[in-house]
This record gives C-alpha cells, sequence and structure tokens, in this order.
C-alpha cells in the first residue's frame, strides 16, 4: 500500500503520443478509476507506472521513491490484464502462487498454500484449483488473474479493464466483491474501464483521458456532476448527456455553443413542446426519445408513465452546463 | 451439394481414406521389413531367389556385428573346448573363432555422443537466438535473420573442401567436439527460424505477468516461455537429430577413426571376401532405434509441432 505519483510523465511510440505530460496522484489506499476512450492512454498509463514501459519524460514515484529506472519486479506492483494473464501451463494454484514463489517474495510453502486458499475462497474458485487454467471459462479466468494480483500486497494494484470480459451477473458480483476487498485491504487501485457504473460505484477518485492528457481528476460525483469539458460530461453518464445547441433553450450565456443537459435535467411540463418518438420501458425507469427541431434528447420519466410515441412532451433545462464552440465548460 | 461441406464424413469415404492410408503405410515401411527380416536371416537365405519371407531366424548377423572372427582349419577347431556361449557356437559352425569385439559399438556411441551433442547445442543456442530476434530491438534484425537461413541455400557439402582444411588446421579432423560444431553450424539455421515462428506465437503478456510478478527477464524466460515453447523444442530437436544421425558425406570425409559415426561404418561391416548382408542389415536396423525411441518419447509434442504452429488453438 502506497502513494503513486506522475509527474510530468509522456510516453510517445513513433509519432503516435500515447501518454501526454500527465500528472497525477493516486493517494494511499485510494481506488482511482481511468475513463476515455480507446486510445486515450489508460492501458499505457498503467503499463509506465508497473514498469513495462518507460517514460520518455517525467517522475513516477512509489511511496516517495522514484521508480523510473527499476524493474517492474523492483517496484512490488501487481497487475490484472484484460486478457492473456493466466499461464497455461500451469494449474490454477500454481497461477496464484506464482508471484508468492518469485525471488523478491521467497514466501515459504505453508503460507503460499494459506494464503492461495484464502483468495481462492474470496473468489469462489476453490474448487478449481487443481485444474489447468486452459481448462477454466473466462469468468473463471478473470477471477483467477485478479486472485494472482490479491494474493500479494503490493504498493499498487493495476487493473486493465478486468470485468469487461466477463457476463453481467459475475461482473456485478465481482465489482462488489473488488471493492470490500479494496476496502478492507487498504489497497491502492488504479483500474482502467469504460463501464460507468463500475466507474462511479467504485472510484475513490475519476481521472479522465483524452488523447494522452489527463483533462480532469476528481471524485466521481466531481466528473459527473461538474465537468470540465463536453469531453469529460460525455464520458460519465448512461443515457449519455445531450450536447444540443445552445439557442435550442432560451437564457443561454454569451460564448456558449453548446448546451449539455443529463438526461435526469430536464423538466416536463414546462417549456418547449417535443414530439415523442420512442419509449423504452426498462422497469426501474422509462426511457423518453424525443425530438426537437430536429434534435434527438433522451431523457427519463416515471417508470409508469402513460406517454406514448407521438404524443407530445414540453421540456425546460434544469441545471444545464454549457460549453464553448472548443468543448470547454463556461457556465 | 458443394465439395467443400465439413459435415462428418460418409462410412464409405472413411472407409476409401483408410484404406489408402494403410496401403501407403505399408508401402513406406516395407523397406524397413526388408532390413529388419534380413539381419535375422542367414547369409544364404539373405541372398536367396526368390527372397525367402518365410525363414529360419538366426542371430548371425548380429553375433557378426558386434565380433571380428578368424577362420582356423578343421583340426585346430576340433582341439578347442567345446564353446562357453550361444555367440561362439553360432561363429564356430561357420568354422571360425572369436578374434575379439568389433568397432561398432564405438562408431554407434560416436553417432550418439555427436548426434545429441549437436542436437542440444543447436537447440540451445538457438532457443536463445529466436526468443531474442522474437522479443527484442535487434538491429538489423531481418537481415541478419535472412544471413541465417542463407546459410541453408547452398548444399553444406559445396564447402566441403574448405571446411576439410579448416578443420585439419584447427584441429578438429576426426574430434567429437568438431563434427558437433560441424552440424550445429547446419541445424542453427533451421533451429532458429522453426524456434522463433514457435516463440512468435507466445503471447508476450505471459512474460509481462511474470516480470510484474516478481521475476526477472531471464527467469521468466525459463519459468514461462520454455515450457510453452516445449512442443516447438520437441519438434525443431527431432529435425536437428535426424539430420545429425544420418549425415554421411561429411563423416566420411572429416573422420576416420576416433569421432566416426554410425554411418560411414556401417558399409565397412560387408566385409571382406563374402558379403554379409545380415550384419549389415543389423547393424543399420540397430542404428534407427535412437531416433525412433527419441520420435517416440517426445511425440506427444509433436503433433501440434509438425504443423509448424500453423494452427492456432
Amino acid at each position: 500500500m502506497a502513494e503513486v505519483a506522475l509527474h510530468g510523465v509522456s510516453k510517445r511510440f513513433g509519432r503516435e503520443v500515447a501518454v501526454d505530460d500527465v500528472t497525477m496522484t493516486i493517494p494511499d489506499g485510494a481506488f482511482v478509476v481511468l475513463l476515455g476512450p480507446t486510445g486515450a492512454g489508460k492501458t499505457t498509463t498503467l503499463r509506465l507506472i508497473s514498469g513495462l514501459e518507460r517514460p520518455d519524460k517525467g517522475e513516477i514515484l512509489i511511496d516517495g521513491r522514484p521508480v523510473v529506472d527499476e524493474t517492474p519486479a523492483q517496484r512490488n506492483v501487481a497487475m490484472v490484464f484484460q486478457q492473456y494473464s493466466l499461464y497455461p501451463h500451469m494449474t490454477v494454484r500454481e497461477n496464484l502462487a506464482f508471484p508468492l514463489r518469485s525471488p523478491i517474495l521467497r514466501t515459504p510453502e505453508g503460507e503460499i498454500a494459506r494464503k492461495v486458499a484464502e483468495v481462492a475462497e474470496v473468489l469462489r474458485i476453490s474448487h478449481k484449483l487443481d485444474n489447468r487454467a486452459t481448462a477454466l471459462s473466462g469468468g473463471e479466468m478473470q477471477r483467477v488473474s485478479i486472485g494472482r494480483a490479491l494474493v500479494r500486497d503490493p504498493a499498487i494494484h493495476l487493473m486493465d479493464e478486468p470485468l469487461s470480459s466477463l457476463d453481467a451477473k459475475l461482473r456485478a458480483d465481482l465489482r462488489i466483491e473488488l471493492k470490500r476487498i479494496q476496502a478492507d485491504l487498504g489497497a491502492t487501485l488504479l483500474y482502467v474501464t469504460h463501464d460507468q457504473i463500475e466507474a462511479m460505484t467504485m472510484a475513490t477518485h475519476v481521472g479522465v483521458l483524452d488523447h494522452g492528457r489527463l483533462v480532469q481528476f476528481g471524485s466521481p460525483r466531481e466528473i459527473y456532476e461538474d465537468p470540465v469539458s463536453l469531453y469529460v460530461a460525455g464520458r460519465l453518464g448512461l443515457p449519455r448527456i445531450n450536447a444540443l445547441p445552445a439557442g435550442l433553450f432560451p437564457g443561454a450565456p454569451s460564448g456558449a455553443a453548446t448546451i449539455g443537459l443529463r438526461p435526469e435535467h430536464i423538466a416536463q411540463g414546462e417549456g418547449r413542446p417535443s414530439q415523442v418518438i420512442r419509449v423504452e420501458h426498462l422497469g426501474d425507469q422509462t426511457r423518453l426519445h424525443l425530438k426537437l427541431d430536429g434534435h434527438d434528447i433522451v431523457t427519463l420519466t416515471d417508470a409508469h408513465s402513460g406517454i406514448e410515441p407521438g404524443d407530445s412532451v414540453a421540456i425546460a433545462p434544469r441545471n444545464p452546463l454549457f460549453f464553448a464552440a472548443n468543448g470547454a465548460r463556461i457556465a | 451439394m458443394s465439395g467443400y461441406s465439413i459435415t462428418e464424413p460418409s462410412l464409405r469415404q472413411k472407409w476409401v481414406a483408410g484404406t489408402l492410408v494403410v496401403a501407403y503405410a505399408l508401402i513406406t515401411i516395407l523397406p524397413l521389413i526388408w532390413i529388419l527380416t534380413t539381419g535375422f536371416k542367414s547369409p544364404t537365405d539373405a541372398i536367396s531367389y526368390p527372397p525367402k519371407v518365410i525363414f529360419e531366424p538366426s542371430l548371425e548377423g548380429y553375433v557378426n556385428l558386434f565380433t571380428t572372427r578368424t577362420r582356423v582349419s578343421p583340426e585346430a577347431l576340433a582341439a578347442l573346448p567345446p564353446p562357453a556361449t550361444w555367440y561362439e557356437e553360432i561363429v564356430r559352425n561357420r568354422d571360425m573363432v572369436i578374434a575379439g569385439p568389433s568397432r561398432y559399438g564405438e562408431r554407434f556411441l560416436n553417432s550418439i555422443i555427436i548426434g545429441f551433442g549437436s542436437t542440444f547445442l543447436s537447440i540451445f543456442l538457438g532457443t536463445l537466438a529466436a526468443y531474442a530476434f522474437s522479443r527484442f530491438k535487434v538491429p538489423l534484425k531481418d537481415d541478419l535473420l535472412f544471413f541465417i537461413l542463407s546459410t541453408r541455400m547452398m548444399p553444406p557439402i559445396a564447402v566441403a573442401i574448405p571446411i576439410f582444411l579448416m578443420f585439419r588446421t584447427l584441429g578438429l579432423s576426426d574430434t567429437h567436439l568438431g563434427m558437433i560444431l560441424l552440424y550445429t553450424a547446419v541445424n542453427i539455421s533451421l533451429a532458429v527460424w522453426l524456434l522463433k515462428g514457435f516463440i512468435d506465437e507466445i503471447p508476450r503478456e505471459y512474460e509481462e505477468a511474470a516480470l510484474i510478478d516478481g521475476y526477472t527477464r531471464f527467469q521468466a524466460f525459463r519459468k514461462v516461455v520454455l515450457p510453452q515453447a516445449a512442443t516447438g523444442i520437441a519438434s525443431t530437436a527431432i529435425f536437428c537429430l535426424i539430420f545429425a544421425w544420418n549425415e554421411y558425406a561429411f563423416a566420411v570425409l572429416l573422420t576416420s577413426g576416433t569421432a566416426q559415426t554410425a554411418p560411414p561404418f556401417i558399409p565397412t561391416i560387408i566385409g571382406v571376401g563374402g558379403q554379409d548382408w545380415p550384419a549389415v542389415a543389423a547393424g543399420a536396423t540397430l542404428f534407427l532405434l535412437p531416433v525412433m525411441i527419441f520420435t517416440i518419447l517426445l511425440r506427444k509434442h509433436l503433433l501440434r509441432g509438425i504443423t509448424f504452429g500453423a494452427v492456432r488453438k
């Protein structure tokens, strides 16, 4: 468990800038989620911290110690890869014991057995310990690779979309499990995901990357409620934020090009009338797909609402976000 | 109906295919059966025409293979004490006595040392080189790989004379070390190229995971890459051994005594004054065994390996 800090870290591959001058502090015991589309530099950030890549510029500190010149083994980090992470020629038990048997840790066999059993219990793979790693289902494989990170007590756990290949039910279970484990152990986690629920429910801090730059870093609520740009606003929220021309509703501040309306930030029954195109009943909520002056808008309504396609609904913004033409937030 | 359907073949198709395979196998194995049976024939049966399929088995070929014998007069033979062993008896039936052991054992041992030694060295160097070519940024990588392959483009025997002179100057003629180095030099290009293909197929993520798990790069190579490359290593080793084991031309040219391997020795078994085919066949039969045993031992790795990694899991 340790604080991990990046100071002005940059990394390019050929002419491609993967990580651009990133400065970020991951506090001890924090659960930091990195958000961003494919190619934003999330995975490269993990690989820079783990030591699999060397930064072109900048400093990386683990527990106050500069680690840029250290090997991955010396940094004492654990990493869960998106795929391919189990050693196919070993059993599940050997996979879990592998980090403990490393020349750096040299754990006594008795303790290895105890820790492996413990982690297997938590991840519900005890009955598969003597299976070959290749004889597992995708979900089981990913649980084992998470387990391989958890058997150790590293400075930081780096996880690269560890739950993305799992089915919805398992993902939900493991999400809660991971959060519990992190809270129990006080572990520091840096977690890459596309999944907004994972980000919102597990993170203590969220960092948003755009083309290698860290554009905002803050609590999930801050990122959601107070995004610095339209890009950040679009990273969280499902259904996505509605980005509409600022002039669509009265009251836009000068210089605003875009008004950002979260689905729940649209008042119904007042303002401008819009056409209902489609109604999606999701059980706990109902989504309305509206059309206003040719623009698509998605909003939420009561689960038992009787609104039907073809109806007209008056809508008005509530707590809107305004963005300049370059996407920067202005109000 | 398309000819390319991937449905289960019909019973008739299976029968036709099975018959063809068995017929092909029989044709291929016929020379081997010929050699195997000739080894157990008496010299007369071995050259009888038409060839005898049913014959009285004899170990004379094997006895002759491992011994040298001298002819003695019937009087001297009668004066000798009765034969103490079964093989002495076989020899005496031909009016001869055993003069001593033949050189077959030594030559066979030379083949083992040189064949397995060069195979081991080729695989050892080849695996390291293939790993480096597969994983590291080697300057002029493509040119180096092509250069390594180009050593295979010319028949090795074309450089026999320079090698002969080089070996003589370096004192490598007729030494085990010399032959091991020579066969390794020929095999290494095959080994590097085959093994690089196999190592390329092992995702780097495994090694990266091992590096993060606290291992050095070499430990990751040994504990994670090597076990997964076992298939490729096994099949490459078989190819290397088969070449080194069967090589004849260089063995004739560069060895005469100490380091002579079995291939140039076997024809000399034929003997003087009379052709001892059973002994030659016995020598050839035994000569086949090591490669066969080696291949059988490694066969569980071989099936996937023989496809050169063309089929992914």
